[in-house]
């Protein structure tokens, strides 16, 4: 189990940044992901693995017109 | 066009000249008055009173319409106002989105204040010809044309009748008439509104700028509230400016070398970072009409639903084929934000235009949303056909999606029939119907006039003389004080149902959209973290309206500093560029802090000019509960893991074996309760009593104890 955004998530063997963005349909482009509150670029996103008990943000940056 | 023909139809009603003024610090320290009942043409002067207070733009705005209507003027009493006005920021051409001109009126669809900003030319070109801003009065016996040339230092009232109504055609009428020849047509702005205008209260005013690329005008609208319905009811045809001269230091900043270095780094922002980020400059705001979707944020259907298999018939990608590309599109000199993104050669297939091939302005997303996705329509060129009609008759696209969806649920309901809509099969998908009725709309024909009376209207009249359940159309019918929704799905977030509750206007989202920060990233878990959200981001963006300033380049393009931020979604580069224009405008010395301060003033003046109409009150706050949660059991079951796993991690309510109607009740029970708690929080928060009133010590404590304030709030505590 992770904690995504102060919420339980389900953890799994090999889970990545881009992994977990796929599962949440978290699609939109203004992220910002700390894992334990370490910051991980967009161009590390797929090569980043999340281990079980990690905390997870994932930050959309508000928009609307 | 015979513009000869059109000029010499006109008659002189009254001609004014005025010494040609000088900016100071972005101020011209003068507004013009015009009443068209008289034809009367004043000026007066701006006070520091109004300089510390209101600021400009809207603050402005609101504070001549208080002082020119009384508590029991309506929307269509002579007394009524239109002020049209820029602020201190407005025409700078270093920063992008500072071409703005807020437009304050008593609002035909709300009975109170209504604000809403627009692009285009006219407001910088107001100030540049010497005024911060212009009040209109009155109501002429005939239609009218107000030209201002802001170069000679006239101003003329003409009786008009031969132009067109409708904005595509009016628009190029009076740039081809008061330009002095091509090249001045640039320093031309039309105001108008359209056909509909004069039968429908969701009308619009239609904002010009002359596009040199394609030598054609271009439409920017002030959509909210029915301004534009006013307008018509004033007999005022069209409002025209002309200033030949724009330069990039006409404000007389006081710091001007600060304003260049501030916009040059957005400017470089944009370069660098929104072809990745939000594609303004490719798509304009319908960059996030399948995003909505993705996360069940699209209205489909009158709101019941979030997401819909057909939504990628609509997507971005598809309006990015059709709209013409590699083309400057910002509405005001130095916006290289350039959201403005216009289809051309659209040829329409209905109306009285068939046949004709036409550049529509958009789509926005609200207009894709509301026209398309929230009606069940998703063909792309039914969403811009419908487009182009609301904006050259003059109809707001939110309110007519929002309506429109109403009335097909309606009529899904067996609430109206055929017989009642006069043949229109109003189902949810049926562009024919949606496109017949807006032209109805534009005759002051048949149901498409009962339909531009607004939602709210309409659920009465749908449950006095047809029989509607007036408890479900209530629950359905969305909009609250009068004003219809715009284009988002709260039920999942609680903080924007207070952003789109907890408002001076209405349900529209410029005071706040907090659903990622609430719904997605779970950062305002509490209502004391709600209610500070729904204090700081209303405030924040109220200062726009203020100074003449767009909203998009805040946070719509994020600056590389923001990932390293402690508040990340208030994007803090970006609110001190603001801090360092307004003062390298002004030669002000604000902070970041001030900055919420000035637009506290205002956001409670307006809150109590509410009051002083009839409305602001807790009561008028409550918010249909569609917009909190499934009305329906389709929506229920629809989202039926969701909802079964709310009231039993939530609610404490134990969905196994229970009825969908059982579970709906608690599920409402719970959601109703959560909105009044946050109501409760904000209004703490906001100083005001538990019914939604400003307190005498808060208004005092942020220096809005105007004597004409507090007599209207003492009556109230």
């Amino acid at each position: 189990m992770i904690k995504l955004n102060n919420r339980d998530f389900e953890w799994e063997e090999g889970l990545t940044v881009q992994g977990l963005l796929d599962k949440k349909n978290y699609t939109y482009p203004k992220l910002i992901i700390k894992i334990n509150h370490v910051l991980v670029l967009s161009e590390e996103y797929a090569s980043t693995v999340i281990r079980d008990g990690d905390d997870v943000k994932v930050i959309h940056l508000l928009a609307g017109g | 066009m015979n513009i000869e023909k059109l000029k010499s139809a006109h008659k002189l009603l009254c001609e004014y000249k005025y010494e040609l003024g000088k900016i100071e610090k972005g101020y011209t320290n003068r507004t013009l008055y015009i009443n068209v009942g008289d034809n009367t043409i004043s000026e007066k002067p701006v006070t520091q009173l109004m300089k510390d207070k209101f600021i400009g733009g809207k603050g402005f705005g609101l504070y001549y319409l208080w002082h020119a209507v009384t508590p029991k003027t309506k929307w269509n009493d002579p007394e009524n106002e239109i002020v049209i006005g820029s602020g201190p920021i407005g025409g700078i051409t270093q920063y992008p989105g500072a071409g703005k001109s807020l437009v304050c009126s008593i609002s035909p669809l709300t009975g109170m204040p209504i604000d809403s900003n627009v692009g285009g030319y006219f407001g910088p070109l107001l100030k540049f010809s010497g005024f911060d801003a212009l009040e209109l009065q009155g109501k002429a016996d005939k239609d009218v044309i107000i030209f201002i040339d802001g170069n000679k230092g006239t101003i003329t009232i003409e009786e008009a009748p031969e132009e067109a109504i409708d904005s595509h055609v009016l628009g190029e009428q009076l740039t081809e008439m008061y330009a002095e020849n091509e090249e001045d047509k640039r320093n031309i702005s039309v105001v108008s509104a359209g056909s509909a205008a004069n039968h429908a209260y969701m009308g619009l005013l239609n904002f010009t700028f002359y596009d040199v690329r394609r030598k054609q005008i271009r439409l920017k609208q002030a959509g909210r509230g029915g301004i534009g319905t006013v307008f018509r009811d004033k007999h005022i045809k069209a409002l025209v400016i002309r200033f030949a001269g724009v330069k990039g230091n006409l404000n007389n900043a006081d710091d001007q070398g600060k304003i260049n270095r501030t916009g040059i780094k957005l400017h470089k922002e944009i370069h660098d970072f929104d072809a990745q980020q939000c594609r303004m400059r490719q798509v304009g705001t319908a960059n996030i009409i399948e995003v909505m979707d993705q996360y069940d944020l699209l209205p489909t259907h009158n709101y019941k639903f979030g997401a819909h298999p057909d939504t990628h018939k609509i997507s971005s990608k598809v309006f990015t084929g059709m709209i013409t590309q590699n083309t400057p599109d910002g509405c005001w000199y130095g916006c290289s934000l350039s959201c403005a993104k216009a289809v051309d050669h659209f040829e329409l297939r209905t109306g009285p235009y068939k046949g004709q091939k036409v550049i529509v302005d958009g789509p926005e997303y609200e207009n894709a949303a509301g026209l398309g996705s929230n009606c069940g329509i998703f063909d792309p060129h039914d969403v811009l056909e419908l487009n182009f009609y609301c904006d050259t008759y003059a109809i707001d696209t939110i309110s007519y999606g929002t309506m429109t969806a109403f009335v097909m649920e309606c009529y899904e309901n067996g609430i109206i029939n055929k017989e009642i809509t006069g043949g229109l099969e109003l189902n949810f998908g049926n562009a024919d119907a949606s496109l017949e009725m807006l032209h109805q709309m534009a005759r002051g024909e048949g149901f498409g006039k009962l339909a531009g009376l607004g939602v709210r209207n309409l659920k009465r009249i749908f449950a006095e003389q047809y029989g509607g359940d007036p408890v479900f159309l209530n629950d359905i019918g969305m909009e609250q004080k009068g004003l219809e929704f715009s284009e988002y799905m709260p039920k999942e977030s609680l903080a924007q149902q207070g952003g789109y509750g907890l408002t001076n206007k209405g349900p529209q989202h410029d005071e706040a959209w907090l659903i990622f920060m609430d719904m997605v990233n779970n950062q305002i878990p509490t209502f004391e973290d709600k209610a500070e959200a729904l204090h700081y981001f209303p405030m924040f963006r109220t200062w726009f309206g203020l100074n003449g300033l767009c909203k998009l380049p805040w946070n719509d393009i994020i600056p590389a500093s923001n990932k390293h931020s402690n508040e990340p979604a208030k994007i803090p580069e970006h609110v001190q560029n603001y801090v360092d224009i307004f003062n390298g405008v002004t030669g002000k010395n604000i902070d970041k802090e001030q900055l919420i301060v000035q637009s506290e003033r205002v956001y409670n003046f307006q809150r109590i000019f509410n009051i002083r109409m009839g409305y602001g009150k807790r009561i008028h706050d409550a918010i249909p509960y569609r917009a909190m949660g499934p009305v329906t059991v389709e929506e229920y079951l629809s989202r039926a893991d969701r909802y079964d796993g709310q009231l039993k991690e939530l609610v404490g309510f134990n969905p196994e074996g229970k009825t969908t109607e059982e579970k709906m009740a608690a599920l409402r029970s719970y959601r109703e309760d959560q909105y009044q708690k946050l109501t409760d929080a904000v209004y703490k928060r906001r100083g005001w009593t538990m019914d939604g009133v400003p307190t005498i010590e808060h208004l005092q404590a942020i220096g809005m104890d105007l004597p004409e304030v507090i007599e209207v709030v003492k009556n109230h505590l």
